[in-house]
Protein backbone atom coordinates (compact mmCIF):
# COMPACT_ATOMS: atom_id res chain seq x y z
CA UNK A 1 0.00 0.00 0.00
CA UNK A 2 1.32 3.23 -0.45
CA UNK A 3 2.57 5.36 2.49
CA UNK A 4 1.60 8.12 3.71
CA UNK A 5 4.42 10.95 3.29
CA UNK A 6 5.69 13.23 5.55
CA UNK A 7 7.89 16.27 4.08
CA UNK A 8 9.64 18.86 6.21
CA UNK A 9 9.23 22.24 4.89
CA UNK A 10 12.17 24.57 4.80
CA UNK A 11 11.81 28.47 4.18
CA UNK A 12 14.48 29.34 2.40
CA UNK A 13 15.53 33.02 2.38
CA UNK A 14 18.93 34.14 0.23
CA UNK A 15 20.53 30.42 1.37
CA UNK A 16 19.48 30.45 4.73
CA UNK A 17 16.55 28.45 6.53
CA UNK A 18 13.89 30.55 8.27
CA UNK A 19 9.96 29.88 9.45
CA UNK A 20 8.09 32.45 9.70
CA UNK A 21 5.30 32.64 11.93
CA UNK A 22 2.13 34.27 10.03
CA UNK A 23 4.72 34.97 7.71
CA UNK A 24 6.39 37.39 10.25
CA UNK A 25 8.86 37.60 12.28
CA UNK A 26 11.87 34.94 10.88
CA UNK A 27 13.85 33.43 12.69
CA UNK A 28 17.29 31.60 11.29
CA UNK A 29 17.16 28.02 11.96
CA UNK A 30 20.20 26.58 9.65
CA UNK A 31 22.11 25.63 6.63
CA UNK A 32 19.76 24.24 4.27
CA UNK A 33 22.15 20.73 3.24
CA UNK A 34 22.69 20.01 6.75
CA UNK A 35 19.35 20.31 7.70
CA UNK A 36 18.43 18.66 4.59
CA UNK A 37 20.66 15.84 5.27
CA UNK A 38 19.71 15.32 8.54
CA UNK A 39 15.75 14.97 7.39
CA UNK A 40 16.81 12.19 4.71
CA UNK A 41 18.65 10.42 7.66
CA UNK A 42 15.56 11.01 9.87
CA UNK A 43 13.45 8.98 7.30
CA UNK A 44 11.86 11.86 5.47
CA UNK A 45 9.90 10.83 2.25
CA UNK A 46 10.62 14.31 0.53
CA UNK A 47 11.67 17.74 0.97
CA UNK A 48 9.58 20.87 -0.08
CA UNK A 49 12.06 24.18 0.09
CA UNK A 50 10.08 27.13 -0.28
CA UNK A 51 12.27 30.37 -1.57
CA UNK A 52 10.96 33.57 0.32
CA UNK A 53 13.85 35.59 -0.72
CA UNK A 54 12.65 38.95 -1.39
CA UNK A 55 15.40 40.95 -3.30
CA UNK A 56 15.18 40.01 -7.20
CA UNK A 57 19.65 40.32 -6.31
CA UNK A 58 19.41 37.05 -4.31
CA UNK A 59 16.80 34.79 -6.54
CA UNK A 60 19.37 32.32 -8.33
CA UNK A 61 20.67 31.47 -4.94
CA UNK A 62 18.04 28.96 -4.73
CA UNK A 63 19.49 27.32 -7.99
CA UNK A 64 22.64 26.88 -5.68
CA UNK A 65 21.11 25.37 -2.68
CA UNK A 66 18.76 22.97 -5.17
CA UNK A 67 22.20 21.86 -6.44
CA UNK A 68 24.19 21.20 -3.77
CA UNK A 69 21.39 19.57 -2.01
CA UNK A 70 20.45 17.08 -4.87
CA UNK A 71 24.06 16.31 -4.87
CA UNK A 72 23.38 14.28 -1.37
CA UNK A 73 20.35 14.22 -0.78
CA UNK A 74 18.27 11.43 -2.70
CA UNK A 75 15.02 11.98 -2.22
CA UNK A 76 12.17 13.94 -4.09
CA UNK A 77 12.87 17.78 -3.39
CA UNK A 78 10.65 20.60 -4.51
CA UNK A 79 10.52 23.63 -4.60
CA UNK A 80 8.50 27.09 -4.96
CA UNK A 81 8.72 30.47 -4.58
CA UNK A 82 8.99 32.97 -7.04
CA UNK A 83 8.36 31.16 -10.37
CA UNK A 84 6.78 33.55 -12.83
CA UNK A 85 7.62 31.72 -15.99
CA UNK A 86 8.23 28.11 -17.74
CA UNK A 87 11.83 29.19 -17.96
CA UNK A 88 12.10 29.27 -13.89
CA UNK A 89 10.31 26.28 -13.87
CA UNK A 90 12.69 24.07 -16.20
CA UNK A 91 15.75 26.04 -14.07
CA UNK A 92 14.64 24.75 -11.05
CA UNK A 93 14.07 21.44 -12.52
CA UNK A 94 17.19 21.43 -14.46
CA UNK A 95 19.21 22.53 -10.98
CA UNK A 96 18.15 19.34 -9.58
CA UNK A 97 14.00 19.64 -8.18
CA UNK A 98 11.83 17.13 -8.82
CA UNK A 99 8.24 19.09 -8.53
CA UNK A 100 7.96 22.85 -8.53
CA UNK A 101 5.18 24.68 -6.55
CA UNK A 102 3.39 27.62 -7.76
CA UNK A 103 1.36 29.62 -5.90
CA UNK A 104 0.72 33.59 -6.66
CA UNK A 105 1.82 33.09 -10.22
CA UNK A 106 -0.93 30.24 -11.32
CA UNK A 107 -3.73 32.20 -9.40
CA UNK A 108 -2.16 35.62 -11.74
CA UNK A 109 -2.00 33.13 -15.22
CA UNK A 110 -3.50 30.11 -14.91
CA UNK A 111 -1.99 28.95 -18.13
CA UNK A 112 1.12 28.86 -16.55
CA UNK A 113 0.15 25.43 -14.98
CA UNK A 114 -1.37 24.55 -18.55
CA UNK A 115 1.98 25.26 -20.27
CA UNK A 116 4.26 24.38 -17.90
CA UNK A 117 2.21 21.02 -17.07
CA UNK A 118 2.49 20.29 -20.96
CA UNK A 119 6.25 21.28 -21.24
CA UNK A 120 7.55 19.20 -18.34
CA UNK A 121 5.24 16.90 -17.35
CA UNK A 122 2.05 17.03 -14.39
CA UNK A 123 4.06 14.93 -12.00
CA UNK A 124 6.45 17.72 -11.94
CA UNK A 125 4.42 21.12 -11.31
CA UNK A 126 2.40 21.55 -7.82
CA UNK A 127 0.07 24.35 -7.27
CA UNK A 128 0.08 26.07 -3.52
CA UNK A 129 -3.20 27.35 -2.38
CA UNK A 130 -3.13 29.74 0.74
CA UNK A 131 -6.52 29.73 1.57
CA UNK A 132 -8.57 31.47 4.43
CA UNK A 133 -11.87 30.87 6.09
CA UNK A 134 -14.21 33.62 5.19
CA UNK A 135 -17.43 32.20 6.18
CA UNK A 136 -19.50 33.75 8.46
CA UNK A 137 -20.00 31.31 12.24
CA UNK A 138 -22.52 29.17 11.43
CA UNK A 139 -23.10 29.46 7.77
CA UNK A 140 -21.35 26.60 5.67
CA UNK A 141 -17.75 26.95 6.14
CA UNK A 142 -16.34 28.57 2.60
CA UNK A 143 -12.16 29.36 2.00
CA UNK A 144 -10.98 31.94 -0.48
CA UNK A 145 -8.03 31.72 -1.90
CA UNK A 146 -4.95 34.49 -0.87
CA UNK A 147 -2.08 35.53 -2.66
CA UNK A 148 1.40 36.91 -1.75
CA UNK A 149 1.87 34.81 1.48
CA UNK A 150 -1.77 35.56 2.57
CA UNK A 151 -1.69 39.28 2.47
CA UNK A 152 -3.73 39.19 -1.05
CA UNK A 153 -7.63 37.89 -1.57
CA UNK A 154 -8.44 36.54 -4.90
CA UNK A 155 -12.07 35.95 -4.71
CA UNK A 156 -11.57 32.58 -5.96
CA UNK A 157 -13.08 29.82 -3.77
CA UNK A 158 -10.65 27.41 -2.85
CA UNK A 159 -12.26 24.16 -3.69
CA UNK A 160 -13.34 25.00 -7.57
CA UNK A 161 -9.54 26.68 -7.27
CA UNK A 162 -8.27 23.05 -6.35
CA UNK A 163 -10.89 21.28 -8.99
CA UNK A 164 -9.10 24.14 -12.00
CA UNK A 165 -5.93 23.35 -11.50
CA UNK A 166 -6.48 20.03 -11.52
CA UNK A 167 -8.07 20.55 -14.58
CA UNK A 168 -4.99 23.16 -15.75
CA UNK A 169 -2.42 20.00 -15.47
CA UNK A 170 -1.25 20.74 -11.55
CA UNK A 171 -0.04 17.05 -10.28
CA UNK A 172 -0.21 17.86 -6.61
CA UNK A 173 -1.66 20.36 -4.18
CA UNK A 174 0.54 21.86 -1.50
CA UNK A 175 -2.78 23.60 0.81
CA UNK A 176 -1.80 26.00 3.40
CA UNK A 177 -4.22 27.50 6.02
CA UNK A 178 -3.69 30.65 6.46
CA UNK A 179 -5.54 30.63 9.51
CA UNK A 180 -3.16 27.99 10.58
CA UNK A 181 -0.17 28.42 9.96
CA UNK A 182 2.67 29.28 12.33
CA UNK A 183 -0.34 28.27 15.32
CA UNK A 184 0.96 25.01 15.89
CA UNK A 185 -3.08 24.05 17.10
CA UNK A 186 -3.26 21.91 14.25
CA UNK A 187 -4.59 21.39 10.68
CA UNK A 188 -8.03 22.97 9.60
CA UNK A 189 -8.83 19.91 8.70
CA UNK A 190 -12.21 20.45 7.02
CA UNK A 191 -10.78 22.50 4.88
CA UNK A 192 -7.87 19.95 4.22
CA UNK A 193 -10.71 17.15 3.67
CA UNK A 194 -12.87 19.18 1.60
CA UNK A 195 -9.93 20.08 -1.03
CA UNK A 196 -8.50 16.52 -0.61
CA UNK A 197 -12.14 15.05 -1.52
CA UNK A 198 -12.50 17.37 -4.12
CA UNK A 199 -10.10 16.19 -6.44
CA UNK A 200 -8.06 13.26 -7.60
CA UNK A 201 -4.68 14.30 -7.26
CA UNK A 202 -2.67 14.07 -4.19
CA UNK A 203 -3.17 16.79 -1.31
CA UNK A 204 -0.55 18.01 0.76
CA UNK A 205 -1.57 19.25 4.22
CA UNK A 206 0.24 22.15 5.47
CA UNK A 207 0.21 24.84 8.43
CA UNK A 208 -0.96 24.62 11.81
CA UNK A 209 1.15 21.32 13.09
CA UNK A 210 2.09 21.90 16.60
CA UNK A 211 2.56 18.17 17.68
CA UNK A 212 2.54 14.19 16.32
CA UNK A 213 -1.39 13.84 16.68
CA UNK A 214 -1.64 16.86 13.96
CA UNK A 215 -0.20 15.20 11.71
CA UNK A 216 -1.94 11.66 12.61
CA UNK A 217 -5.17 14.07 12.18
CA UNK A 218 -4.26 15.35 8.52
CA UNK A 219 -4.40 11.90 7.06
CA UNK A 220 -7.09 10.29 9.28
CA UNK A 221 -9.91 13.30 9.51
CA UNK A 222 -8.13 15.48 6.53
CA UNK A 223 -7.91 12.86 3.78
CA UNK A 224 -4.40 14.41 3.44
CA UNK A 225 -2.10 12.06 1.09
CA UNK A 226 1.13 13.61 2.93
CA UNK A 227 1.51 15.80 5.38
CA UNK A 228 4.16 19.02 5.71
CA UNK A 229 5.55 20.32 8.90
CA UNK A 230 8.14 22.88 9.76
CA UNK A 231 9.01 24.39 12.81
CA UNK A 232 8.67 21.15 14.86
CA UNK A 233 10.99 19.31 12.80
CA UNK A 234 13.77 22.45 12.63
CA UNK A 235 14.03 22.97 16.38
CA UNK A 236 14.20 19.33 17.31
CA UNK A 237 11.03 19.06 19.21
CA UNK A 238 10.62 15.99 17.02
CA UNK A 239 12.36 13.54 14.59
CA UNK A 240 10.36 12.75 11.55
CA UNK A 241 11.12 9.22 12.77
CA UNK A 242 9.31 9.47 15.59
CA UNK A 243 6.70 11.04 13.40
CA UNK A 244 6.62 8.18 11.77
CA UNK A 245 5.88 6.00 15.11
CA UNK A 246 3.21 7.82 16.02
CA UNK A 247 1.29 7.52 12.84
CA UNK A 248 2.01 3.61 12.38
CA UNK A 249 0.66 3.38 16.03
CA UNK A 250 -2.06 4.83 14.84
CA UNK A 251 -2.66 2.51 11.76
CA UNK A 252 -1.24 4.79 9.01
CA UNK A 253 0.97 3.55 6.76
CA UNK A 254 4.42 5.26 5.90
CA UNK A 255 7.96 3.94 5.19
CA UNK B 1 37.13 1.99 -16.77
CA UNK B 2 33.37 1.56 -15.74
CA UNK B 3 31.31 3.68 -18.02
CA UNK B 4 28.30 4.69 -17.75
CA UNK B 5 26.14 6.25 -20.39
CA UNK B 6 23.23 8.10 -19.17
CA UNK B 7 21.08 8.76 -21.85
CA UNK B 8 19.78 12.22 -22.48
CA UNK B 9 17.19 13.10 -24.49
CA UNK B 10 15.87 16.48 -23.18
CA UNK B 11 13.06 14.46 -20.61
CA UNK B 12 13.65 14.36 -17.16
CA UNK B 13 15.86 14.99 -14.14
CA UNK B 14 19.37 13.94 -15.50
CA UNK B 15 20.94 15.19 -13.38
CA UNK B 16 19.83 13.47 -10.25
CA UNK B 17 19.96 9.80 -11.84
CA UNK B 18 24.21 10.91 -12.50
CA UNK B 19 24.62 12.04 -9.07
CA UNK B 20 23.31 8.86 -7.55
CA UNK B 21 25.13 7.04 -9.39
CA UNK B 22 28.48 9.34 -8.93
CA UNK B 23 27.11 8.68 -5.15
CA UNK B 24 27.59 5.04 -5.50
CA UNK B 25 29.82 4.18 -8.07
CA UNK B 26 32.64 6.93 -7.21
CA UNK B 27 35.58 5.64 -9.70
CA UNK B 28 33.11 5.13 -12.49
CA UNK B 29 32.86 7.58 -15.29
CA UNK B 30 29.08 8.97 -15.75
CA UNK B 31 28.17 10.48 -19.03
CA UNK B 32 25.07 12.30 -19.52
CA UNK B 33 25.40 12.25 -23.43
CA UNK B 34 22.87 12.85 -26.39
CA UNK B 35 25.76 11.18 -28.49
CA UNK B 36 24.79 7.74 -30.05
CA UNK B 37 28.42 6.93 -30.25
CA UNK B 38 28.83 7.59 -26.79
CA UNK B 39 26.10 5.33 -25.90
CA UNK B 40 27.65 3.46 -28.48
CA UNK B 41 30.93 2.88 -26.55
CA UNK B 42 29.66 3.00 -22.67
CA UNK B 43 30.15 0.10 -20.99
CA UNK B 44 26.45 0.20 -19.09
CA UNK B 45 23.35 2.33 -20.15
CA UNK B 46 20.39 4.60 -18.02
CA UNK B 47 17.77 5.36 -20.06
CA UNK B 48 15.60 7.49 -17.78
CA UNK B 49 12.52 9.26 -18.79
CA UNK B 50 9.62 11.67 -17.19
CA UNK B 51 6.75 13.53 -18.47
CA UNK B 52 4.43 12.01 -21.13
CA UNK B 53 5.56 8.70 -23.31
CA UNK B 54 4.77 10.10 -26.89
CA UNK B 55 7.05 13.19 -25.87
CA UNK B 56 9.50 11.36 -25.23
CA UNK B 57 9.38 8.70 -28.29
CA UNK B 58 9.32 12.10 -30.39
CA UNK B 59 12.44 13.79 -28.45
CA UNK B 60 14.17 9.76 -28.70
CA UNK B 61 13.56 10.15 -32.15
CA UNK B 62 14.13 13.46 -33.13
CA UNK B 63 17.96 12.86 -31.29
CA UNK B 64 18.86 10.30 -33.58
CA UNK B 65 18.64 8.27 -30.38
CA UNK B 66 16.03 4.98 -31.32
CA UNK B 67 19.09 3.06 -32.75
CA UNK B 68 21.64 3.21 -29.73
CA UNK B 69 18.98 2.54 -27.19
CA UNK B 70 18.01 -0.64 -29.20
CA UNK B 71 21.44 -1.62 -29.46
CA UNK B 72 21.90 -1.21 -26.04
CA UNK B 73 19.35 -3.44 -24.70
CA UNK B 74 20.84 -6.24 -27.11
CA UNK B 75 24.55 -6.16 -25.66
CA UNK B 76 25.23 -4.22 -22.11
CA UNK B 77 23.86 -3.46 -18.85
CA UNK B 78 21.07 -2.17 -19.33
CA UNK B 79 18.81 0.22 -17.11
CA UNK B 80 16.05 2.10 -17.53
CA UNK B 81 13.45 4.19 -15.50
CA UNK B 82 10.26 5.15 -15.44
CA UNK B 83 9.46 6.15 -19.17
CA UNK B 84 12.70 3.89 -19.75
CA UNK B 85 10.69 1.02 -18.77
CA UNK B 86 7.28 2.08 -20.74
CA UNK B 87 8.98 2.18 -23.82
CA UNK B 88 10.36 -1.00 -23.99
CA UNK B 89 7.19 -2.39 -24.49
CA UNK B 90 4.84 -2.30 -28.19
CA UNK B 91 2.42 0.64 -27.55
CA UNK B 92 1.20 2.91 -24.60
CA UNK B 93 -2.46 4.01 -24.30
CA UNK B 94 -0.99 7.43 -23.33
CA UNK B 95 -1.66 9.14 -26.84
CA UNK B 96 -2.00 5.78 -28.56
CA UNK B 97 1.79 5.84 -29.20
CA UNK B 98 4.47 3.04 -30.31
CA UNK B 99 7.48 1.96 -28.12
CA UNK B 100 10.51 0.08 -29.02
CA UNK B 101 9.34 -3.18 -29.06
CA UNK B 102 12.04 -4.93 -27.39
CA UNK B 103 8.99 -6.49 -25.11
CA UNK B 104 5.63 -7.42 -26.41
CA UNK B 105 3.05 -5.80 -24.16
CA UNK B 106 1.79 -2.74 -23.46
CA UNK B 107 1.57 0.47 -21.08
CA UNK B 108 -1.91 1.26 -19.49
CA UNK B 109 -3.16 4.20 -17.74
CA UNK B 110 -4.59 2.98 -14.62
CA UNK B 111 -8.19 2.06 -14.47
CA UNK B 112 -10.35 4.78 -12.91
CA UNK B 113 -12.84 2.03 -11.81
CA UNK B 114 -10.00 0.06 -9.98
CA UNK B 115 -8.65 3.32 -7.74
CA UNK B 116 -10.41 2.05 -4.31
CA UNK B 117 -8.33 1.51 -2.11
CA UNK B 118 -8.99 -0.75 1.38
CA UNK B 119 -11.22 1.23 3.34
CA UNK B 120 -12.93 2.20 0.09
CA UNK B 121 -10.98 5.59 -0.13
CA UNK B 122 -10.06 6.53 -3.80
CA UNK B 123 -6.85 6.53 -4.50
CA UNK B 124 -5.08 9.39 -6.38
CA UNK B 125 -3.54 8.82 -10.11
CA UNK B 126 -0.93 9.57 -10.26
CA UNK B 127 0.42 6.97 -8.08
CA UNK B 128 3.08 9.33 -6.27
CA UNK B 129 5.09 8.72 -3.00
CA UNK B 130 6.86 5.61 -1.31
CA UNK B 131 5.36 1.54 -2.05
CA UNK B 132 6.37 -1.53 -1.51
CA UNK B 133 8.07 -3.83 -4.16
CA UNK B 134 7.55 -7.54 -3.60
CA UNK B 135 9.92 -9.53 -5.27
CA UNK B 136 8.88 -12.09 -7.99
CA UNK B 137 12.07 -13.73 -7.85
CA UNK B 138 15.43 -13.69 -7.29
CA UNK B 139 18.08 -11.05 -9.51
CA UNK B 140 21.88 -9.49 -8.79
CA UNK B 141 19.88 -6.07 -8.84
CA UNK B 142 17.53 -7.39 -5.78
CA UNK B 143 20.69 -7.85 -3.88
CA UNK B 144 20.51 -6.55 -0.45
CA UNK B 145 17.21 -5.11 -1.11
CA UNK B 146 14.37 -6.61 1.31
CA UNK B 147 11.47 -7.82 -0.28
CA UNK B 148 8.41 -5.47 -0.45
CA UNK B 149 10.97 -2.42 0.45
CA UNK B 150 9.28 0.88 -0.33
CA UNK B 151 10.92 2.88 -3.67
CA UNK B 152 9.47 6.18 -4.79
CA UNK B 153 6.88 6.25 -7.70
CA UNK B 154 5.39 8.70 -9.91
CA UNK B 155 3.29 7.74 -12.81
CA UNK B 156 -0.38 7.32 -14.19
CA UNK B 157 0.40 3.95 -16.89
CA UNK B 158 2.61 0.81 -15.81
CA UNK B 159 3.28 -1.46 -18.13
CA UNK B 160 1.34 -4.92 -18.99
CA UNK B 161 4.08 -7.77 -20.16
CA UNK B 162 3.01 -10.31 -22.62
CA UNK B 163 5.17 -12.58 -20.55
CA UNK B 164 4.37 -13.05 -17.15
CA UNK B 165 8.00 -14.39 -16.92
CA UNK B 166 9.46 -11.13 -17.31
CA UNK B 167 8.62 -9.17 -14.26
CA UNK B 168 11.00 -8.84 -11.71
CA UNK B 169 8.82 -6.96 -9.24
CA UNK B 170 5.34 -5.95 -7.89
CA UNK B 171 3.18 -3.16 -6.88
CA UNK B 172 -0.23 -2.87 -5.72
CA UNK B 173 -2.03 0.10 -6.07
CA UNK B 174 -5.64 -0.63 -7.10
CA UNK B 175 -4.32 -3.28 -9.25
CA UNK B 176 -1.20 -5.43 -9.23
CA UNK B 177 1.30 -4.14 -11.67
CA UNK B 178 4.58 -5.23 -12.69
CA UNK B 179 6.85 -2.46 -11.00
CA UNK B 180 10.14 -3.82 -12.86
CA UNK B 181 11.02 -6.40 -15.37
CA UNK B 182 14.17 -8.20 -15.93
CA UNK B 183 15.36 -10.42 -18.89
CA UNK B 184 19.23 -11.30 -19.82
CA UNK B 185 20.77 -7.78 -19.49
CA UNK B 186 18.23 -5.89 -18.94
CA UNK B 187 16.58 -4.44 -15.95
CA UNK B 188 14.24 -2.07 -15.78
CA UNK B 189 12.17 -0.26 -13.03
CA UNK B 190 8.77 1.94 -13.08
CA UNK B 191 9.97 3.50 -9.59
CA UNK B 192 12.76 6.00 -9.21
CA UNK B 193 16.19 4.74 -7.57
CA UNK B 194 17.85 8.10 -7.87
CA UNK B 195 14.88 9.40 -5.20
CA UNK B 196 14.31 6.35 -2.84
CA UNK B 197 17.13 7.17 -0.29
CA UNK B 198 18.99 4.12 0.38
CA UNK B 199 17.03 1.32 -1.34
CA UNK B 200 17.44 3.14 -4.49
CA UNK B 201 21.01 3.67 -3.93
CA UNK B 202 21.53 0.14 -3.53
CA UNK B 203 19.91 -0.85 -6.69
CA UNK B 204 21.75 1.62 -8.45
CA UNK B 205 25.11 0.25 -6.59
CA UNK B 206 24.02 -3.39 -8.02
CA UNK B 207 23.24 -2.11 -11.48
CA UNK B 208 27.27 -0.71 -11.69
CA UNK B 209 28.21 -4.04 -10.63
CA UNK B 210 26.07 -6.49 -12.55
CA UNK B 211 27.85 -8.86 -14.85
CA UNK B 212 24.64 -10.42 -16.68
Amino acid sequence: MLAKRIIPCLDVNAGRVVKGVNFVGLRDAGDPVEIARRYDAQGADELTFLDITASSDDRDIILHVVEQVAEQVFIPLTVGGGIRAVEDVRRLLNAGADKVSMNTAAVQSPQLVAEASGKVGAQCIVVAIDAKCVSAEGEPARWQVFTHGGRKPTGLDAIEWARRVQALGAGEILLTSMDRDGTRIGFDLPLTRAIADAVDIPVIASGGVGNLAHLADGVTEGHADAVLAASIFHYGEFTVGQAKDFMRARGIEVR
Amino acid sequence: MNTVAIVDYGMGNLRSVAKAIEHVAPEARVLVTHQPALVASADRVVVPGQGAMPDCMRELAARGLLQSVIDATRRKPFLGICIGLQMLFDSSEEGGVSGLSVFGGRVRRFPAERMIGPNGVRLKVPHMGWNRVTQARPHALWQDIADGERFYFVHSYFVVPDDAALTAGRTEYGVDFTAAVAQDNIFAVQFHPEKSAQAGLALLGNFMRWKP
